[in-house]
């Protein structure tokens, strides 16, 4: 089905034009690779985008399309009731959305999406703020993040994806991040095996829009789950599970210091998140 | 309701049929991202335990490791983005990255 122009180790072109160090780029390599090729992807505009291709030219090897920010749960769950009513029971319907097109743009649709029950796979790489329209930001821009839009700093905290779809009593939903890459395909694998709409939402850290150095994106992101500036937990039909318990999260400051994005916070704010985070954790390992 | 439906479909007829296939892309191809690279990765192979992390945290995935060869870690270089991640994720140190022009 696929005029095969460069031949690639796994379902996913080499020559991506994602910036070097995209967490991204390793993310969606990683899903894919347990998904395998019985998958069809919806990718809404952003920097994933790039993976669908421009014109009839595309970097991976499964089917699928670029849609609109609006509305890729929506496109993603038709995909699915079309793929039923032709008695295919097998192939995995995967949405691929950043965070401006989940927790801003296409909330609605995705709301939608998982109230019907519609078998989806659901991702949303998370890098903070709308990055490929030049890092302006979102509602998934974390308390204290320079934005071009937020210059000074972003003055509330962020809106928490998991909350939001754990009250539509979703069968499965997770947080995950490149530091842990075993524990994020074992999620990838429970999530397709999901009997009705799973979400995944995985920290995606990115050196353009966070202003890091690119070798840094591990690093990067194994300071913020030992911080707590991002928690690794799941929800398994009803039962809460906390996947990441260290004896006591290191100083959110570690984390920030790493970043240019971070820069200018005072230590004031710092105190504030620090205790957001604390409280946060604490609840977790109350409710799991 | 039925009203509103055939309403729609007054427009619908209308409209040009095309035959098309799509709107899914189906050539795979690849870009040539070796040439964005300012540095590049170099590994002191003596050093190396065959451990596979950098393979494995390559975003590119262009890192092979040959358990067999001296020449332990292989690199596509015509998609290498030159990022470091390798050098940084390396447990024992023996990546490190080199100026792309300053080595033959
Ligand atoms: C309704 C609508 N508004 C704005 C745009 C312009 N636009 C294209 S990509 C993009 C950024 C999307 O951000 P996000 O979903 O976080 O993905 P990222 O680029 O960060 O990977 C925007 C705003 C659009 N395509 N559609
Ligand atoms: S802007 Fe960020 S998310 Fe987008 S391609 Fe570059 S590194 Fe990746
Ligand atoms: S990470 Fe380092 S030690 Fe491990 S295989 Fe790569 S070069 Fe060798
Ligand atoms: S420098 Fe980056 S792209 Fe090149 S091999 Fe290392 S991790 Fe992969
Ligand atoms: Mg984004």
């Amino acid at each position: 089905m696929f005029d095969i122009k460069s031949e690639a180790k796994g379902l996913v072109s080499h020559g991506v034009s994602a910036c070097a160090g995209c967490g991204l780029e390793l993310i969606i390599r990683n899903v894919l690779e347990i998904l395998g090729e019985d998958t069809l992807i919806v990718i809404p505009p952003g920097c994933s985008a790039l993976f669908c291709g421009y014109g009839n030219e595309t970097a991976l090897k499964i089917g699928g399309f670029q849609g609109n920010l609006e509305n890729t749960a929506a496109y993603a769950a038709g995909i699915k009731a079309g793929l039923e009513m032709q008695g295919n029971n097998h192939t995995t319907v995967l949405a691929f959305a950043g965070d401006g097109a989940t927790l801003d743009i296409g909330i609605q649709s995705l709301s939608g999406m998982i109230e019907r029950g519609d078998k989806v796979l659901y991702i949303c790489y998370d890098n903070e703020a709308y990055m490929n329209t030049g890092i302006q930001g979102s509602s998934s821009t974390p308390q204290g993040a320079s934005t071009t839009t937020t210059p000074g700093g972003k003055v509330t905290p962020r809106k928490d994806l998991m909350q939001i779809v754990i009250a539509h009593r979703i069968p499965y939903a997770a947080t995950a991040s490149p530091a842990n890459l075993a524990d994020l395909k074992r999620k990838v694998k429970k999530a397709k095996e999901t009997d009705g709409p799973a979400v995944l939402h995985i920290h995606t850290p990115c050196p353009t829009g966070w202003a890091f150095h690119p070798s840094k994106t591990i690093k990067i992101s194994k300071a913020a789950v030992d911080t707590g500036a991002w928690m690794l937990y799941e929800y398994d039909n009803g039962t809460l599970k906390v996947n990441y318990k260290p004896k006591s999260l290191k100083p959110v400051g570690e984390y920030f210091k790493l970043q240019g994005r971070f820069k200018n916070i005072s230590q004031e704010e710092v105190s504030i998140i620090q205790e957001n985070i604390n409280s946060r954790f604490n609840e977790l390992l109350l409710g799991s | 309701m039925l009203r509103m439906q055939m309403q729609q479909e007054k427009h619908m007829k209308k409209q040009k049929k095309y035959r098309v296939l799509g709107p899914m892309a189906s050539v795979f191809e690849s870009m040539k991202t070796g040439s964005w690279r300012l540095e590049r990765p170099k590994v002191e192979f003596s050093q190396c335990s065959k451990c596979g992390t950098c393979e494995r945290y390559c975003p590119a995935n262009v890192i092979t490791i040959h358990k067999e060869k001296e020449e332990c870690v292989q690199f596509i270089w015509d998609y290498c983005k030159g990022c470091g991640i390798c050098a940084n994720v390396c447990p024992k140190d023996c990546i490190s990255m080199v100026d792309e022009r300053g080595e033959e």
